[in-house]
């Protein structure tokens, strides 16, 4: 398979889906119309890549806004690393949050909630 | 008195309008408004908390709008846009206040009224368990919406959903939403 690399647009953000290191990156912003048409390509990605995931994925999300259609769409991508986690491989997820930003935190902690995967919740202080 | 959407702002004199928009909401418009939006705030030196919140409410307000509306009345002056919305941006002496306003048929009106009360009957804590049930078991609608914009913007502003219906003849009515953000919650 081949590795994800889209650059981030103003409403989309960047994504770096490297199956061979089993680090994952998301990245800016998250706000389009659509987001179904742009997450599906890494729900199907991950798809193929949980038959044969690396011992352990690193996940990195940091995002500095998402709308609510595309918080549908992360889940999906939780879930599937959940499946992953599940079938008795590491995974890790590291959500970064700016300072004082609460609602991030906030939106972090509700995935943490739902999603059977251990999460970080790191601070990026400038 | 016959329908007059300016009607509605004129009522309501405080504070400073930054921006003001009624048209076709699509996609173009979304980004410029955001674009010229998120400009303003920075020059009004806005904390980037206020800020952030501020962004978060117009993208979903933007979006409701580009998602839900109905179709305008067949004797509207505008008929050439096809997804027709209102939008105001206010600075007030607490934070700011952004409005949208769209048209609704009478099938949905009860729907949206109900959805609106069921929010502003709700405490955080309860806001918050429903953004993560609607999260977890609704699917996102044809329409593309999630189902999650009105409790998004309550939860982030913190503040009831203050809304208004005005009757437009026996199909529609106009909706107006009045949200305000505040630097706390």
């Amino acid at each position: 398979m081949e590795p994800i690399i889209i650059e981030g647009t103003p409403k989309t953000p960047s994504v770096k889906f490297n199956d061979v290191e089993g680090i994952f990156e998301i990245k800016g912003r998250s706000i389009p119309e659509n987001s179904v048409e742009f997450y599906k390509p890494l729900v199907d990605w991950l798809d193929v890549y949980k038959e044969s995931p690396m011992a352990k994925t690193v996940v990195n999300i940091r995002l500095e806004y998402f709308n609510t259609s595309s918080s549908k769409c992360i889940l999906d991508v939780f879930k599937k690393l959940e499946a992953i986690h599940k079938a008795k491989n590491e995974v890790e997820v590291n959500w970064f949050y700016e300072e004082d930003d609460e609602d991030m935190l906030e939106a972090g902690e509700d995935y943490e909630s739902i999603i059977r995967v251990p999460f970080k919740m790191i601070e990026i202080v400038e | 008195m016959s329908f007059n959407i300016e009607n509605y702002f004129s009522e309501q004199p405080d504070g400073n309008i930054i921006l003001f928009y009624k048209g076709n909401v699509d996609s173009d418009v979304i980004n410029s408004i955001l674009d010229t939006v998120e400009d303003k705030v920075v020059e009004e030196r806005e904390q980037a908390k206020l800020r952030k919140k501020i962004y978060n409410v117009l993208v979903e307000s933007l979006q409701n709008l580009y998602h839900h509306v109905d179709r305008v009345p067949e004797d509207f002056e505008d008929q050439t846009s096809d997804k027709y919305g209102v939008l105001v941006v206010k600075k007030v002496e607490n934070g700011y206040r952004i409005i949208t306003g769209n048209f609704v048929l009478g099938d949905n009106l009860e729907k949206l009224e109900e959805k609106i009360k069921r929010i502003n009957r709700s405490t955080q804590e309860e806001i918050r368990e429903l953004y993560k049930f609607i999260l977890n078991h609704q699917r996102i609608s044809a329409k593309g919406g999630g189902g999650l914009g009105l409790v998004d913007i309550a939860r982030k502003t913190g503040n009831k959903l203050d809304y208004r219906f005005i009757k437009y003849n026996d199909k529609f009515s106009f909706f107006f939403l009045n949200i305000l953000v505040t630097e706390e919650n």
